[in-house]
């Protein structure tokens, strides 16, 4: 159960919003559909059922009015001639003469009797009973004595009223004499006073011929087949327009072969003197009807009125097939109008869906649904409208600015390849030179960097060596430090001090650096010979010294601003000389200044240490040694600066 | 407890039936080509209470048995005692009380089967009369029947001690319907069902059966006159033969049987009620199976002709008690000589 109730919304979760909307909408009209058909057709049902029970009480009820009015004037006719009898001492003749008047003047009647008690009428008569009857338009007389062999005492028109005292109907019977009719008797009997007392006499009665009951329950038609039934005190059918039921079966033996408890009820009921309207099953064939029974009071007979369920309900029945098939054929409209409408909005909405799948493999030129409305999904379409063209646009000029990018990438690319070509890369650079050993390395930084060094013989026994650091990076940096070294290597002459040189240097720069880029330099010339070096530090970082036997200090430098800021400036000399095995080692700030992960600096203490750990080695295994350091310190952080450094050991002249 | 006796009767009436087909063979390759021409009574107008002869009339078989039958139509202006009596008829219909005063009075007739072996007759009472148990009655008014119909009532009246005012009934229950009487005379299979089909219901009714209170009166039985039986007894018994088997078949074939009921009923122009006829052809199978089911149907025990004819005699009905074996012939002993 569980699954089903949950499958249902994941079955629908995964189609289309055509199929979506065709349930939603088909199913709620229909259960809409099917509310107000449902009540419609109970209303109506009811209204009718009404309508039915009203229906059936008068036509019951005016029925039970007819026959009883006929009923009561025989009624009062007998009871006429019992209060006549009562009241008189007429002789016989006279009794016969008024018997034969009342029965000639009433034409309802159809024969009458008076039926003495044994010796009542004349002392020597064992019985006495003299009927008149009509016969052929005639009135005729037959002695009842005769007919009874003197013995109709205990015949029931005679015994029950006189042993319950009261005026009583029979039950109704063929009578063959009178050509096999339906007859009914109403009997009274008449009583004397004798002495005193009230003493029983005979019964009085007149016999009805019941076919125009009959006739007249007959010619109720209700509907197509309704009908109405009539059923005596006994429960006999009296009148049904299956005549074989007629004095043969009573409501009671139809129950029982019916095996129908209910009717049984029922005809106890209709026998009781009640009424009331009933669902119920037709005697003959058992359909479901309506019935409506009232007592007819003074025989104690019912009269029942048949209304069938389905004649009634034809109209309600036939309004319901036509408004059953008007529903579903509009629900099966909306659904095809569902069906189109979706059809058109899911067309466009697949349309850029497919659509939206190709611009996102990059395809940009495909042909978008046109903009046909502007609901949702015309705003959507010009949306993506919109969407194609920004991107393409953007894209485009994406591609211009890469491209550009790419080019200017490449050139610095180039520009750094030259730059770094132009710096001396061979090592031992002077290899028939054994009076010191130089090394030098740069590890240049993603972008082109304005570090550079520089070594290159004056005159025979001096070596100049430069190492410096240009302010920025990029382009600008790597032309102003090409230009530097340029002017660096031209200026150096024989018999300059490193001051002097970078004054000139200095002077050169300033004109036109309209652009106030400078570059911090530390320039040495060493004498090959002596090993004294002549020296000058404008503004870069201080070189360390390592004396041969373990000593490592920091240089003394005279400060000096860096070259390119000012014009006119003075670079001041500073002067050491190295003994053989004391060695140099300059930097930049790349070494000092490379982080770590955490933003922490390599520091000039770290290097002045690691310096101390490795003073023994070559320089250039020194220098060799400290990028190792840098590099295992700095671990995955990005370089931002070129990492130059320079090493020079003095070795003491051969000669 | 009714279930029980019909399923015993079921399969000995199998028995039976099988016995006769074999007991028809022998006589119909035994008989002559000529058929006995014989009339019969029956004491009522037709109905299911006679179910038996018209059915084996129907069904043929009387002519089996060689007898070419004519059934007289019984009822109140035809007594079938008088027809017997006056040669009308070869063979009736009549109740065993009838038939015992009737050879006590000096009519010379003879019972060759006693059909019913159990009395259908019976008193019922509205409870809303306030009669529950015999002594309930004392002092109300009672329909009954004539004749032989008011042996049982008073001699019950009598056991119980009972004062009663007998009011003539006739044969419609209305009088007692519209409470003309407190209790009433009813016959099992027929008016008790008129009544019950007038819309009472049976727990609204107190019956007394007289079978239940030792005055079981075994009712019809097939009579004929003892001249014709000693002339031809073998023609007697074939009848008597025919018309059990008649009656078997009416109990296997209750529709069959129902069918040809009303069938007569309708060409007596008798008011005809199928459910009435076949309650009535219920109780008749009730009524003529006999307790032991070693006993054949149609036998007439001693015991229950002496009750009879006690309580006749004791009410003053007869003199005499007439004597058995002359009054009895039972069949199965003529039938083989």
């Amino acid at each position: 159960m569980n699954l089903s109730i949950e499958s249902v919304p994941y079955m629908l979760k995964n189609r289309g919003i055509a199929f979506k909307l065709i349930v939603l909408i088909t199913l709620s009209s229909a259960f809409v559909f099917l509310i107000i058909f449902s009540y419609n057709y109970y209303a109506s049902r009811r209204m009718i059922e009404k309508n039915v029970g009203e229906n059936a009480r008068n036509l019951a009820l005016s029925t039970v009015n007819r026959i009883e009015i006929v009923l009561r004037s025989v009624q009062a006719v007998t009871g006429n001639i019992a209060c006549f009898l009562e009241n008189s001492t007429s002789k016989k003749e006279e009794l016969l003469k008024f018997l034969q008047i009342t029965v000639e003047n009433n034409p309802e009647i159809y024969g009458s009797t008076i039926a003495f008690e044994p010796y009542a009428f004349d002392k020597k008569l064992p019985a006495f009973a003299p009927y008149f009857y009509k016969e052929n338009g005639k009135i005729r007389l037959k002695n009842l004595q005769d007919v009874f062999n003197y013995n109709y005492f205990i015949l029931d028109w005679y015994q029950i009223p006189k042993e319950l005292n009261r005026s009583i109907w029979s039950e109704p019977y063929f009578d063959e004499g009178a050509g096999n009719i339906m007859m009914a008797t109403y009997s009274v009997p008449f009583y004397k006073n004798i002495k005193g007392d009230r003493q029983f006499m005979g019964i009085v009665t007149a016999d009805v011929s019941l076919e125009w009951l009959r006739e007249m329950l007959l010619s109720i038609k209700i509907l197509k087949t309704g009908y109405a039934f009539l059923i005596s005190k006994n429960g006999t059918i009296i009148s049904h327009y299956n005549k074989e039921l007629i004095m043969n079966e009573t409501i009671f033996s139809v129950a029982e072969n019916r095996g129908d408890a209910l009717l049984r009820e029922i005809g106890r009921k209709m026998l009781r003197g009640e009424s009331g309207f009933i669902p119920f099953r037709s005697i003959v064939r058992g359909r479901p009807c309506w019935m409506y029974y009232a007592p007819i009071p003074s025989s104690g007979w019912s009269v029942a009125v048949i209304f069938p369920k389905d004649e009634l309900t034809e109209d309600v029945v036939h309004l319901t097939r036509t408004v059953i098939f008007l529903g579903i054929t509009g629900i099966l409209l909306l659904s095809i109008a569902v069906v189109l409408n979706t059809r058109s909005i899911t067309k466009q909405l697949r349309e850029m869906s497919q659509a939206a799948e190709r611009i996102g493999t990059g395809n940009l030129d495909i042909e978008l649904p046109p903009v046909r409305s502007g609901d949702e999904v015309g705003k959507l379409t010009a949306a993506f409208h919109y969407m194609k063209t920004s991107l393409k646009e953007y894209i485009a000029k994406l591609t211009e600015t890469t491209a550009a990018k790419e080019r200017i990438e490449s050139e610095l690319k180039i520009a750094s390849e030259i730059q770094m070509g132009i710096l001396p890369k061979k090592f031992p650079p002077f290899p028939d030179r054994t009076e010191f050993d130089i090394f030098a390395t740069i590890k240049p930084a993603k972008e082109v960097g304005g570090d550079f060094y520089d070594f290159f013989f004056i005159d025979q026994n001096h070596l100049c060596f430069v190492i410096a650091d240009v302010s920025g990076k990029g382009i600008p940096a790597a032309l102003f430090m090409a230009v530097t070294r340029t002017l660096i290597k031209a200026k150096a002459t024989p018999n300059l001090s490193s001051g002097e040189l970078l004054t000139k240097v200095n002077e050169e720069l300033c004109i036109g650096n309209d652009s106030n880029m400078f570059v911090t330099i530390f320039c040495g010339i060493l004498n090959t010979k002596t090993g004294e070096i002549l020296y000058t530090n404008a503004g870069h970082n201080p070189p360390l010294i390592i004396q041969d036997g373990g000593k490592v200090k920091w240089l003394e430098v005279e400060s000096n601003i860096f070259i390119g800021a000012m014009e006119q400036v003075n670079y001041k000399t500073d002067r050491i000389v190295l003994h053989t095995g004391d060695a140099l080692f300059m930097y930049t700030d790349g070494v000092t200044e490379a982080m770590n992960e955490s933003e922490e600096q390599f520091t000039s203490e770290r290097l002045e240490k690691e310096i101390i750990a490795l003073q023994e080695k070559p320089v250039q295994e020194i220098v060799a040694g400290i990028m190792k350091q840098i590099i295992s310190f700095a671990h995955s952080a990005p370089q931002s600066d070129d990492i130059t450094m320079m090493g020079i050991e003095f070795k003491g002249s051969d000669y | 407890m009714h279930l029980k006796i019909r399923i015993k009767n079921k399969f000995r009436l199998r028995i039976l039936f099988l016995f006769l087909i074999i007991f028809n063979f022998i006589i119909s390759t035994c008989r002559s080509e000529e058929l006995n021409k014989i009339t019969f009574i029956p004491h009522w107008v037709p109905q299911a209470q006679f179910a038996g002869y018209y059915v084996a009339y129907e069904k043929g078989i009387y002519k089996k048995y060689g007898i070419d039958l004519t059934i007289l139509k019984g009822g109140p202006d035809s007594s079938s005692v008088e027809f017997l009596e006056k040669g009308k008829a070869d063979f009736a219909n009549m109740w065993l009380s009838t038939a015992i005063q009737k050879r006590s009075q000096g009519l010379k007739l003879v019972n060759i089967g006693q059909i019913i072996q159990r009395s259908a007759l019976m008193l019922v009472a509205k409870k809303t009369k306030g009669i529950h148990k015999p002594e309930d009655i004392n002092g109300k008014k009672v329909g009954l029947w004539g004749a032989e119909f008011q042996i049982q009532p008073k001699a019950f009246f009598k056991k119980y001690n009972l004062k009663v005012k007998v009011i003539p009934q006739s044969f419609s229950v209305n009088l007692f319907l519209r409470d003309g009487v407190d209790v009433a005379s009813a016959m099992w299979y027929n008016e008790y069902h008129s009544i019950l089909n007038s819309g009472i219901n049976p727990e609204e009714l107190t019956t007394f059966f007289f079978y239940d209170y030792g005055l079981n009166f075994p009712e019809d039985g097939i009579y004929t006159l003892e001249k014709n039986f000693k002339k031809e007894p073998s023609l007697s018994c074939a009848f008597v033969k025919a018309s059990i088997e008649g009656w078997l078949y009416a109990f296997a074939h209750p529709d069959e049987a129902m069918d040809i009921i009303l069938k007569y009923m309708s060409l007596a122009k008798i008011p005809a009620n199928r459910m009435h006829q076949k309650w009535m052809l219920e109780r008749m199978k009730d009524l003529i199976s006999p307790q032991d089911s070693k006993t054949p149907i149609g036998i007439l025990l001693k015991t229950d002709f002496l009750r009879v004819a006690k309580e006749l005699k004791e009410n003053g009905f007869i003199k005499d008690i007439p004597e058995f074996e002359s009054f009895y012939r039972e069949c199965s002993v003529h039938a083989e000589k």
